[in-house]
């Protein structure tokens, strides 16, 4: 059997390159990829373009790497949490591609899938659609958005076997199952690394064939942005 | 006297039907969760992926990996399911999500809204609002009928950048219930308790179509 399990975090990144395009999976700060965010900062490569739904907060997730100016380039759908963010925005450090959220989310989806445009109603007539083609079909207006891929996927999930089987949990899911599918090379990080055969193949959220390498993540925060208790 | 947030929510609830799933948005959308009548059976969508949003968490249910669009912890009522994003937006465009409430900044006589972005101010992103607006047959927009410095909210056509053109049927605000119709302009369906027509109509830019005897909102 195939085994794509690697020591950690480090060893799995070491090919990342300057300018490289990485897209990071999580919603805010639920299921991203914490292992990899911190081989990032050690390795410390630049001028990374960077698809994630948001961009973290200051201290924590795609944030970090901001602070360290690694970033050139974000393409995410919502960045409202992070001062340092806006700073560089505002002074032209860093350039920012706007997104709806379900536009990301499929365009992502198609980069894997192998469709390199669909058309969609989200965003006609607003400044999204600034420079796309607009087509009708059955009397209503959709524009074309193209597919993104990336250079690395760098998802999270809950359990993972060595031949790169994932299950997520909660609302952990989000972004990562597209994402492993459209890197060039997915690389998984995981709550519980456990051999191959062990995973009920019916549970399996993303199969292995999606991901290149694999390794149990350590000392996950999981930081909450908004803890709400009922009382 | 005019509706207060809470009296926004709970007539917006007033618009919920037995079976329907709702995507709820941030801010006085929420709030219509705590209002829905007894005895009507819904199931809320968010839109990083779970139907079936239950009430915040106690202290020991507290999960990290289970939250809310606005990044809130939540609690899964039972018979809730989770998926990702594409899935979650591939319901929500597919047209299964029967009922969207959100928040807006202006709203034009023929439906447009605007509500991401203030030009020369820090722009956030627009999140999945125009994913929403561009799909949902059914969209309730609760706001403030004035702005902080008084200006009109409904306006003939939208200042700020569009969130989506067209798609805005029913607007409720803390002066009045209105009805955006077909050909163009506001009609006034009911107003807040003690509210003249008078004052609504000073209060709305956009065309206001009044007929006949105006009844008061009843929450």
């Amino acid at each position: 059997m195939i085994d794509k399990t690697v020591k950690g975090a480090d060893e799995a990144l070491q090919d990342i390159q300057d300018n490289a395009v990485i897209m990071l999976g999580g919603f805010g700060l639920c299921g991203i990829p914490e292992n990899s965010i911190q081989a990032l900062l050690r390795k410390g490569v630049k001028g990374l373009t960077c698809i994630s739904n948001n961009a973290g907060v200051d201290d924590f997730g795609i944030g970090l790497l901001l602070q360290t100016r690694q970033v050139k380039k974000m393409i995410s759908s919502y960045v409202g949490e992070n001062a340092e963010f806006e700073r560089q925005l505002l002074s032209g450090e860093l350039e920012v591609d706007l997104v709806p959220q379900g536009t990301l989310a499929e365009r992502i989806r198609a980069g894997g899938a192998g469709i390199p445009a669909f058309f969609t109603p989200t965003g006609v007539g607003t400044e999204v659609a600034e420079g796309k083609e607009v087509r009708e079909f059955e009397g209503k207006q959709y524009l074309m958005e193209s597919w993104l891929k990336a250079d690395f996927a760098l998802v999270k999930a809950w359990k993972g076997d060595t031949a790169g089987n994932l299950i997520y949990k909660g609302t952990a899911r989000n972004f990562n199952p597209m994402m492993a599918a459209a890197g060039k090379i997915t690389i998984a990080e995981v709550e519980e690394l456990i051999p191959a055969g062990e995973l009920d193949p019916n549970e399996i959220h993303t199969p292995g064939i999606y991901v290149q390498r694999i390794f149990e993540g350590k000392g996950y925060e999981k930081r909450i942005e908004q803890r709400t208790i009922r009382s | 006297m005019a509706l207060d947030k809470t009296g926004i929510a709970k007539r917006i609830a007033q618009e919920i039907k037995n079976g329907m799933y709702i995507n709820l948005g941030i801010g006085i959308p929420t709030l219509v969760a705590n209002y829905i009548p007894d005895g009507i059976e819904v199931v809320l969508q968010s839109e990083n992926g779970l139907l079936g949003i239950g009430p915040f968490p106690t202290e020991e249910e507290v999960d990290a990996d289970l939250i809310n669009a606005g990044k809130q912890t939540v609690t899964m009522r039972p018979g809730s399911a989770l998926f990702s994003s594409a899935e979650s937006f591939a319901m929500i465009r597919g047209g299964h999500v029967h009922l969207t409430i959100l928040g807006a900044m202006e709203v034009s006589e023929t439906g447009d809204i605007a509500s991401w972005k203030i030009p020369g101010k820090m722009v956030k992103g627009m999140g999945g609002a125009m994913d929403l607006v561009a799909s949902a047959e059914n969209i309730i927009v609760a706001m403030q009928h004035r702005s902080r410095n008084g200006q009109s909210k409904l306006l003939k056509e939208c200042s700020l950048p569009i969130t989506g053109l067209n798609c805005i049927k029913k607007i409720v605000t803390d002066l009045a219930v209105l009805e955006v119709v077909p050909e163009g302009g506001f009609k006034l369906l009911e107003r807040a308790p003690g509210v003249s027509v008078e004052e609504i109509m000073e209060a709305t830019e956009g065309k206001l179509i009044v007929e006949g005897d105006v009844k008061e909102v009843q929450i």
